[in-house]
C-alpha cells in the first residue's frame, strides 16, 4: 500500500463530492428529514385518548368519576352520550377510541361497599393501543373507587384503611416513559446505516459505467487503495451526517445524553467504517449505479429498520428471526446508542457490541477489496 | 526497465496467445513481437480482437492460453510490474469529466507514483503537449474532443512509461486533431517509447513502422506498410475509369487474368495477373463491348486495397476449409 496513491484517490473523491453540490446537500439534508419524520411519526406514546362518557347514574359520585377522566392527561373527554348508540357510531367512525358507561347504581354500590363496576368499551382493532388504554382506564377507576371507599369509611367509622397492596413503581432510564427517548437514539443509528450505504453504493459502479475503472486497473493502483481512499472521503461526509443527526436528537427532540461522548464518537466511527465499506462492496458487485442504489437501499433499510430492535423489540420475535438479528450490524449499533444515551453505560457493558461492529467492518472491508481485485470480464 | 536485467530488444512479445469468452474465440493463436521504439499498428474491423489483445497485454484480462510479455514481464504472472511500465489509453474516454484538467493530471501523477520532485516538470510537459496550459482550471467536460484525447494521452504518459498501449485513440476526433495526435505519437517514438496503437482508419496505418492486420481473432498479415503492399505484387492493381462502370464490371467478369473488380471512388480497382498482357486484354474486351476507356493504368495499392485483398484471401481460405 502506498500513501501517495491513497492520498491521490482521497483527494480525487473529495473533488467529486464537493463538485456535486446537489448530492452533497441531499446527503446532509436527508438524514435530518428522515429523523424529523420518523421521530415524530413513530411516537409510541398513548395519550389524549378520545373518549365518550355515558353516565346513567348522574350522581355526585359518578360526576366526580367523570372529572377524574377529564383531569387525566391520558384522556380527552369529547362529550357525553345518552345511550350506547353514539358510542358505537363514534368507535365505528374512528372519532373515539373508548367509551365509558357508568351504570345506574354506581353511587349506591360504592357507598354500600358492593362491587362498583364501570363498563369500558374499547376499539380493539389496534390491540397494543387498546391494552395500554385499558390499563390507564383501570387505574383511573380503581384509584377513584379506593379513594371514595376509604373516605366514606373514614366518615362512617373514623378508622383509616389503606389499600391492601401499594406498589410503588420506579421506572429507570426513561423515567417519564416518553417513547421519543427510546426511539430517537435507535433511529439515529438506523438512519446513519442507510445513508452510509447509499453514500458509497454509487462510487465504484459509476467508475465502471464511465469506463474509468478500466483505466484505474491498468495503473499501479491497488484495490485496497481504491477502497480505502474512497472510504476516507465519504467518511468525512458520514461524520458530518452523524454530527447533524446527533444535534437534532439532542436539541430538537431533547433526548438526554447520559453516557460518554467519547465512547459515542468511537462507536459511530467504527460503525460508519463498516457501513461505508458495505456500500462499496455492493457497488463493486453491481457495477451499475441503478442496481447498486437499489441493493444498497434494500440491504441496509430493511434489516436496520425491522431487525435492529430500535422499535420492534427483538425479545418478542420468533426464535428464527431472533437468530437472524445477530448478524444485523444495526442491532449492535442500536444497543450501543440506547445504552450510551439512556443508560449512560460504558465500555464495560458495550464492549461486545463494539467488538462485533469492528469485526464486521474489517470483514466487509476485505470482502470489498477482494471484489475489486478482479480483472475485466 | 526490464525483468531480468539484460537489455531487451523486444518491448512486446506475444506467443500463441488465445482468449475465449465462452464459445467465442476473441483472439485466436496470435503471435507477434514489437521491438523497442517502434510504432506498431494494429489494424482491423471492429470486433476483430484488437482491444482484447491490448487488454491482455495491459494485464486487464488473463489469456486463456499462450504467453505474452511486455518489457520482459509476463502478462499472466507479473501484472504489477507491467502496470508500472505501461501507459494505457482505452477506447472509451477515461478521465474524470467533473474534475479540472489540472486535477486529472494531479490524480494520475499520484496513482502512477511520480516522485514529488518531478511532478511540476511532468505536469508542465503534459499541459504543453496537450496545448492546455491556458485552460488548466477548466472542467474536463467542457473540452472539445481533440483536447480531451490529448489530455488522456498526457495522463497516460505522466510516469514516462517505456511502452504505450493506445486503443483506437483517434476514434471520433476530427481530421486535424487526428493529425496533431499522430505527430505527438511520432514525437514519443522518437524519444524511445514503444507505441502499440490500434485503429480502423487505414490512412493512419501509413504512420506506423509496422502493422498487423487482425481479422476474426487472427493476425492475417504482419509487416511494414511497404512490405504489406509488396505482398500484393504477385497481383497488380489497375485503376480503370470508363464510361459505364457497371457494364464494365460485367464485361470483365471471367476475363482471363482478372482476379477481382471492385468499385473504388469514381472508378474501378481491378486486381490482375500480369499487368501488361491483361491491360491489353481489357482494352480489347471493352472496345469490343463499345465501352469507352478514359484511363487504365497500374497503380500503387493503398493500405485499404491491401486490407480488402487480405480479408478476401482469408475468407476464401476459411470458406474452402468449411466446405
Amino acid at each position: 500500500m502506498s500513501y501517495r496513491r491513497l492520498h491521490a484517490v482521497f483527494i480525487k473523491e473529495l473533488h467529486h463530492i464537493t463538485r456535486d453540490g446537489l448530492s452533497l446537500g441531499m446527503a446532509l439534508a436527508v438524514p435530518v428529514m428522515m429523523l424529523l419524520l420518523y421521530g415524530y411519526a413513530l411516537s409510541l406514546d398513548v395519550d389524549r385518548v378520545p373518549t365518550l362518557i355515558y353516565d346513567q347514574d348522574g350522581t355526585e359520585a359518578s360526576r366526580e368519576l367523570v372529572r377524574q377522566f377529564q383531569g387525566s392527561k391520558y384522556f380527552d373527554v369529547r362529550g357525553f352520550a345518552d345511550g350506547y348508540g353514539p358510542i358505537e357510531r363514534g368507535i365505528d367512525r374512528n372519532d373515539i377510541l373508548m367509551g365509558v358507561v357508568i351504570p345506574r347504581n354506581y353511587s349506591r354500590n360504592v357507598s354500600e361497599g358492593r362491587d362498583a363496576a364501570v363498563q369500558i368499551l374499547l376499539d380493539g382493532s389496534d390491540s397494543n393501543t387498546a391494552s395500554i388504554v385499558l390499563g390507564y382506564a383501570q387505574t383511573v377507576t380503581r384509584d377513584y373507587s379506593v379513594d371514595l371507599r376509604s373516605s366514606m369509611m373514614n366518615k362512617r367509622g373514623g378508622e383509616h384503611s389503606a389499600p391492601p397492596v401499594d406498589a410503588r413503581l420506579r421506572v429507570w432510564y426513561n423515567s417519564s416513559l416518553e417513547s421519543k427517548n427510546y426511539v430517537v437514539p435507535g433511529l439515529i443509528a438506523v438512519i446513519l446505516q442507510i445513508i452510509a450505504a447509499l453514500l458509497t453504493s454509487l462510487t465504484i459502479a459509476r467508475e465502471w459505467e464511465m469506463g474509468t475503472m478500466e483505466q484505474l486497473l491498468s495503473t499501479p493502483l491497488r484495490p485496497t487503495e481504491i477502497v480505502l481512499g474512497k472510504m476516507m472521503a465519504y467518511f468525512l461526509v458520514g461524520l458530518m451526517d452523524s454530527l447533524v443527526a446527533l444535534l437534532v436528537g439532542l436539541f430538537v427532540f431533547g433526548v438526554p445524553l447520559r453516557g460518554s461522548v467519547l465512547l459515542l464518537a468511537v462507536s459511530i466511527c467504527v460503525f460508519m467504517f463498516g457501513a461505508l465499506c458495505w456500500g462499496i462492496f455492493i457497488s463493486a458487485t453491481a457495477k451499475s449505479q441503478l442496481l447498486a442504489y437499489q441493493m444498497g437501499l434494500l440491504s441496509s433499510f430493511l434489516p436496520a429498520f425491522l431487525l435492529s430492535g430500535f422499535v420492534y423489540a427483538i425479545e418478542t420475535m420468533p426464535p428464527v428471526i431472533q437468530a437472524i438479528t445477530y448478524i444485523v450490524p444495526a442491532r449492535y449499533v442500536v444497543t450501543i446508542m440506547k445504552g450510551i444515551f439512556l443508560k449512560g453505560v460504558g465500555l464495560s457493558v458495550l464492549w461486545g457490541q463494539l467488538a462485533f461492529l469492528a469485526l464486521y467492518a474489517v470483514l466487509v472491508f476485505f470482502r470489498a477489496t477482494r471484489k475489486m481485485n478482479q480483472k475485466l470480464v | 526497465m526490464n525483468g531480468n536485467g539484460k537489455a531487451l530488444h523486444w518491448a512486446v512479445e506475444i506467443d500463441e496467445m488465445v482468449k475465449t469468452f465462452g464459445q467465442f474465440v476473441a483472439v485466436d493463436h496470435v503471435s507477434l513481437s514489437v521491438p523497442k521504439g517502434e510504432i506498431f499498428g494494429f489494424l482491423g474491423p471492429n470486433g476483430a480482437g484488437k482491444s482484447t489483445t491490448i487488454r491482455m497485454l495491459c494485464g486487464l484480462l488473463t489469456p486463456t492460453s499462450g504467453r505474452g510479455s511486455v518489457n520482459g514481464f509476463d502478462v499472466a504472472t507479473e501484472p504489477e510490474e507491467i502496470r508500472r511500465s505501461i501507459g494505457y489509453m482505452s477506447q472509451k474516454f477515461s478521465l474524470y469529466d467533473d474534475l479540472t484538467v489540472e486535477e486529472n493530471i494531479d490524480f494520475f501523477t499520484g496513482i502512477y507514483g511520480v516522485p514529488r520532485a518531478q511532478r511540476p516538470a511532468r505536469k508542465d510537459y503534459v499541459l504543453g503537449m496537450a496545448g492546455l496550459a491556458e485552460r488548466r482550471g477548466a472542467l474536463t467536460r467542457t473540452l472539445a474532443g481533440g483536447w480531451k484525447q490529448r489530455l488522456a494521452l498526457g495522463c497516460a504518459i505522466l510516469h514516462d512509461p517505456p511502452v504505450l498501449f493506445l486503443d483506437e485513440p483517434t476514434s471520433g476526433v476530427d481530421p486535424i486533431a487526428r493529425s496533431n495526435f499522430w505527430s505527438l505519437i511520432r514525437d514519443l517514438a522518437r524519444t524511445g517509447h514503444t507505441i502499440f496503437v490500434s485503429t480502423h482508419y487505414m490512412d493512419e496505418a501509413e504512420y506506423c513502422s509496422r502493422l498487423a492486420l487482425m481479422y476474426r481473432g487472427k493476425v492475417i498479415a504482419l509487416g511494414t506498410p511497404a512490405e504489406l503492399k509488396r505482398g500484393l505484387t504477385e497481383h497488380s492493381l489497375l485503376q480503370l475509369e470508363s464510361e459505364q462502370p457497371l457494364e464494365t464490371m460485367c464485361a470483365l467478369e471471367g476475363l482471363e487474368g482478372v482476379r477481382d473488380v471492385a468499385v473504388f471512388g469514381g472508378g474501378l480497382h481491378v486486381t490482375v495477373d500480369g499487368a501488361e498482357q491483361t491491360s491489353a486484354r481489357i482494352r480489347a474486351k471493352l472496345a469490343a463491348a463499345g465501352i469507352a476507356v478514359h484511363r487504365l493504368e497500374q497503380i500503387e495499392p493503398s493500405m485499404e486495397d491491401v486490407f480488402v485483398a487480405m480479408i478476401e484471401t482469408e475468407e476464401r481460405k476459411t470458406g474452402r476449409k468449411a466446405s
